[in-house]
């Protein structure tokens, strides 16, 4: 299926879910101070494996960062 | 001397607020918050860049401090809404530093989206420090809607401006029933004293001490600056007064004139 991550388009397979996108992006699963948006909704840490994907999902993972 | 900070449910003991934005790198940023002695650091959500290399929250973890997650560059209600709840579960507080701005330029905050959110973050459990605007009437709105403090502007986030309004901020000083942490446009410790004298309970800065040709002397110089202020706000200055008042004693000054020949 066809979803965008960050803003950039990706494959993945039938089935994926959050998780699978977190490990696309090469992150522990218990990296701290990472957290999941999938179409504009935060998606928990303990969902991410059970969060299915679908086509044209927008999934936004962000992580931590300085600022003011 | 025990003179702690209250917000909400806690107690800081330190009243400068490290913003953790424009750091050359993260030893310089631990640097800073030591010689800071900051309790409370902000942080940003962005999206996760996989070539980065250590985490902030390591650094802050090692330095000893407690964070602060920002909703920095939102520009609608909504937007800043679901950062917060991004940083609620990236840094599992709810606490949170809301901005949400009107323009590029002036990064000056939208009062209608603002108090929006505000509203809405309250409702959801979060415990909201709002980024605000000098005016008087806007933070009265942010504390009604339940913030547990209100953080206006000296002058635009990182112009080094100072205080632009010393007599609005007195304003809502005098007025509100929470903490009033002045955040943006601190330029240097000077700005940090004098934002303390008027009677802020609390300082924000980032860019002065970020961007700084030495950030590890400017965090301690501003940390300086605010238990000066502090001090000295406390202390109650003189009234400015037009004309000379001698401190030293008039009466009792010897005459050399003998027989008053001079005049």
């Amino acid at each position: 299926m066809n979803v965008t991550v960050n803003g950039e388009p990706r494959e993945l397979g039938d089935g994926a879910t959050v998780a699978s996108v977190v490990e696309l992006l090469d992150v522990n699963p218990g990296a701290r101070g990472v957290a999941v948006a999938l179409d504009g909704e935060v998606v928990s840490r303990g969902r991410w494996a059970d969060t299915p994907l679908s086509e044209g999902s927008m999934v936004e993972v962000v992580a931590a960062i300085g600022g003011g | 001397m025990s003179d702690p900070l209250r917000i909400a449910d806690r107690e800081l003991s330190s009243r400068l607020i490290l913003g953790t934005g424009g750091f050359a790198n993260h030893e310089l940023l631990a640097q800073a918050c030591r010689a800071a002695e900051a309790e409370l650091c902000t942080v940003a959500l962005r999206r996760l860049d996989p070539a980065a290399r250590g985490s902030i929250l390591d650094v802050l973890d090692e330095a000893g401090v407690s964070v602060l997650p920002n909703t920095a560059g939102c520009y609608t209600a909504r937007d800043a809404v679901t950062t917060a709840q991004l940083a609620r579960e990236a840094f599992e507080t709810d606490w949170i530093k809301l901005e949400v701005i009107g323009d590029d330029r002036t990064l000056l905050p939208d009062a209608v989206e603002l108090v929006a959110a505000a509203e809405e973050l309250v409702d959801d459990g979060f415990t909201v420090l709002p980024y605000t605007t000098d005016d008087p009437v806007l933070a009265r709105r942010l504390e009604d809607v339940g913030c547990v403090a209100v953080m206006p502007l000296g002058s635009p986030i990182g112009s080094g401006m100072g205080i632009c309004n010393p007599y609005n901020l007195s304003i809502i000083i005098e007025r509100a029933g929470v903490p009033v942490i002045l955040d943006a446009g601190v330029g240097t410790a000077s700005d940090a004293a004098l934002a303390m004298e008027l009677g802020c309970d609390a300082v924000l800065c980032a860019s002065a001490i970020s961007r700084a040709h030495d950030p590890v002397a400017m965090a301690r110089a501003v940390a300086l600056g605010v238990q000066a202020g502090r001090l000295a706000g406390g202390a109650g200055r003189i009234p400015r007064r037009r004309y000379a008042q001698a401190s030293t004693p008039e009466e009792g000054v010897p005459a050399f004139d003998v027989q008053g020949l001079s005049q």
